[in-house]
């Protein structure tokens, strides 16, 4: 992204990496009909799991939608997305975006808990009090093992989508 | 998580749910909470388990129960898993 001015630059996270074991954790997640705790650890892998904004901020809409328009949900993987955002929140945001039919599913983590786990915490400039991911993502094998990590270096920044996309590939033809 | 024989609809906050858990947690039984909506037509998968929109909804996989109506959900759990009566596979107490 070329703007013509130096954009924020984030601190060099310290997030698990490509062969390291992710940190599991339990949160409600979200489908377009209801919500139940779910461990991490209690998906089907391969899992891609993707930090995101909070819900209503461009760059979620942005991510989901392209995530939504290159078929992730027709690959034999469980796509599930992070935010601080509540349930409610993603419940609107399954039907604004028109994730229904896709499968994924959403975390809902207003603590922030989960961030700080992953090391890709980010206290917001100007909101007061919020913290939320950075933008990340992550393809998890069997175990949780990391087969692809990225996490944003700058803000905004959006994932590197092909990379992704072969990387979660690769992991369903495992 | 998602291994409970029993599943639990329920609204956050809905004192008519809170009532079933307190009385799942009374005999520790194990189940999964699914929150859904306050909104009725955002209730459809509730709709579909139970026929009706209305929470708390149980679903018991043990006997093949599902029921609405708080009254009716506690009366069935007392007596299928009250101290006093054993667990029977295929006892439709309650309503």
């Amino acid at each position: 992204m070329d703007l013509g001015f130096d954009v924020v630059e984030l601190e060099p996270p310290e997030h698990p990496t490509e062969g390291a074991q992710a940190p599991d954790f339990t949160r409600p997640l979200v489908n377009s009909e209801y919500w139940v705790d779910t461990a991490l650890s209690a998906l089907a892998p391969p899992v891609c799991l993707v930090f995101h904004p909070m819900d209503g901020a461009f760059p979620a809409t942005y991510m989901w939608s392209e995530l939504r328009d290159r078929g992730f949900g027709g690959l034999d993987a469980t796509v599930v997305g992070l935010s601080i955002s509540t349930p409610y929140a993603h419940t609107r945001f399954i039907e604004d975006n028109d994730l229904e039919e896709t499968g994924f599913r959403l975390f809902s983590d207003p603590a922030a808990g989960v961030a700080r786990e992953y090391g890709i915490a980010h206290d917001l400039g100007g909101m007061a009090g919020v913290t939320e991911p950075r933008p990340a993502v992550f393809v998890l094998d069997a175990d949780l093992t990391v087969r692809h990590a990225w996490v944003a270096r700058e803000h905004p920044e959006f994932p590197e989508y092909d990379a992704l996309e072969s990387a979660l590939t690769a992991a369903v033809e495992a | 998580m998602s291994e409970s024989a029993i599943t639990l609809y329920r609204l956050q906050a809905c004192p008519f749910c809170e009532r079933v858990v307190t009385t799942l947690e009374e005999y520790g039984i194990d189940y999964e909470s699914r929150f859904v909506e306050p909104l009725h037509s955002k209730r459809d998968a509730v709709k579909r388990v139970s026929g009706a929109r209305t929470v708390p909804v149980i679903v018991d996989e043990h006997t093949g129960v599902t029921m609405s109506e708080s009254d009716n959900i506690v009366t069935y759990l007392e007596n299928t898993y009250g101290e006093e009566t054993p667990v029977t596979a295929g006892h439709e107490g309650g309503s």
